[in-house]
């Protein structure tokens, strides 16, 4: 090194200093703020990101958000949700009818395991939790349709509430779908986004197949 | 002590990597290829000489299996059957996989006895393949209720799945008495499944389930009992079905 010939280190520059890196002000502090942080503070932030997350359901957009700070909240409240409004109906007049909550809660996450380890085996890019995560935000326009559903059952029982029941149904289901394959179907190998949408199509069409035949009793 | 804990979980998590990796070139297929083995199956090949090449893939029976059990659920609740919807579900996936598996497991061990040369994960693929013929038989008929329709339903769309599969095995075979069996037993099942989904859940049923049950039946039971009820019913209305058509 030819430049550094000449360099020479003269006697009255410190060269000793402190050794130890200054504790970074980023994670450990955050780390023991949000132990000490008032409970408040907490539930605003997880609620907030689960609000953000049903925006982005609501008009679906390629954004990588939901994907990366993935939680399981906002899918276990729907799901909680529509089994509960699932209740109370029945195929007839016998004993409990309708589908139990077990039964619509045990559907929905093996439904989505299924099609989560499907799209893995598919050579999907996207993490088990990631993908049960969109799934079950996804599921958000058919609760709705659930909703309108228990509505319009308690206006009237006929033909007319059934027609409108389908429409609402069918659109919410056509909604889901659309919205869990823009954010799944990126991530697969382009050739085979068919492959990983129809599972998420039968999926869905079963979960608003129980919407549409629910009657009350 | 946390490394070994850390170490433990690590072995857990890739065992399980471990066992997804396993499947994972089974499912190593191209939507045009899927296709393609769909209209496959309802064509019966004429050389049976020598033996036809069958894809071990999984993805196309998985999803046949599922399809079949949506169809069956559209099916059950069409003709309002009255087995309570807390069971449907369950009785719809058991019946389905339950048949794949079971009947896949069945052919596996008589082409085991009979000297086949086909491995496990073919003869799944073969007979999810064969559910095709199912699937478009079930979805048309129970839309549209004319017993004749299914009788012809019956007997060409299944009859096609059922040679197709038969011809394949055959070609896989020696000996007429070992293709004898094992095509015997897997068009028998094939076809009485087909008979068996169609009736099962077929509106006349109602009509006897209903004289027969007691007002105040607990809910597991009632799956139990349709069984053997349904067995009647099938000849009943089996009978009463090919009396109309004469």
């Amino acid at each position: 090194f030819p430049g550094l010939a000449d360099v020479s280190i003269s006697q009255d520059i410190p060269v000793e200093g402190e050794i130890t890196v200054p504790v970074g002000s980023s994670s450990p502090d955050e780390d023991y703020s949000t132990l000490d942080e008032p409970v408040k503070d907490t539930i605003m932030r997880d609620l907030k990101a689960v609000g953000k997350k049903f925006v982005h359901v609501m008009y679906p957009r390629k954004s990588s958000a939901l994907l990366r700070d993935w939680d399981l909240w906002g899918p276990l409240v729907l799901c909680v949700a529509l089994a509960l409004m699932l209740q109370g109906g029945s195929a007839d007049s016998k004993d409990d009818g309708g589908p139990q909550f077990a039964e619509v809660f045990v559907i929905i996450w093996f439904g989505a395991i299924v099609i989560t380890l499907n799209s893995k085996l598919l050579g999907g890019t996207i993490s088990f939790f990631q993908s049960l995560c969109v799934l079950g935000y996804c599921v958000m326009p058919l609760t709705v349709a659930m909703l309108v559903c228990r509505l319009v059952l308690l206006a009237d029982v006929g033909t007319i509430s059934f027609i409108i029941r389908l429409i609402v149904v069918g659109a919410m289901f056509a909604w889901s779908t659309l919205a869990s394959t823009a954010f799944l179907a990126d991530s697969q190998p382009p050739n085979r986004k068919v492959l990983v949408m129809y599972p998420i199509f039968l999926f869905y069409f079963v979960i608003s197949w129980m919407i549409l035949t629910f009657t009350p009793q | 002590q946390m490394w070994q804990v850390g170490k433990r979980q690590a072995s857990r998590a890739f065992s399980l990597y471990a066992n997804i990796d396993i499947l994972r070139p089974y499912f190593d297929v191209e939507p045009v290829q899927v296709r393609a083995r769909l209209l496959e199956s309802m064509i019966p090949v004429k050389m049976i000489n020598f033996p036809q090449k069958i894809a071990g893939e999984l993805y196309g029976p998985l999803m046949l299996v599922f399809t079949l059990v949506a169809i069956l659920l559209h099916g059950m609740k069409t003709s309002d059957t009255i087995i309570r919807e807390g069971t449907l579900m369950g009785t719809a996936i058991g019946t389905c996989f339950g048949y794949w598996l079971g009947v896949s497991s069945f052919m596996y061990f008589l082409a085991y006895l009979c000297n086949a040369q086909i491995t496990m994960v073919q003869m799944l693929s073969l007979l999810g393949y064969g559910l095709f013929g199912h699937c478009i038989t079930l979805l048309v008929t129970y839309n549209i209720h004319f017993h004749s329709l299914f009788y012809i339903f019956w007997l060409v769309v299944g009859g096609l799945s059922t040679l197709r599969m038969v011809a394949v095995l055959v070609s896989r075979t020696v000996g007429h008495t070992q293709r004898l069996i094992l095509c015997g037993t897997l068009a028998a099942l094939h076809m009485l499944f087909l008979l068996y989904l169609h009736f099962a859940y077929h509106k006349v049923v109602e009509g006897i389930l209903d004289t027969l049950e007691g007002p105040n039946m607990p809910p597991f039971q009632r799956v139990a009992r349709d069984i053997p009820v349904v067995s009647n019913a099938v000849l009943n209305t089996t009978a009463k079905a090919i009396a109309l058509t004469l």
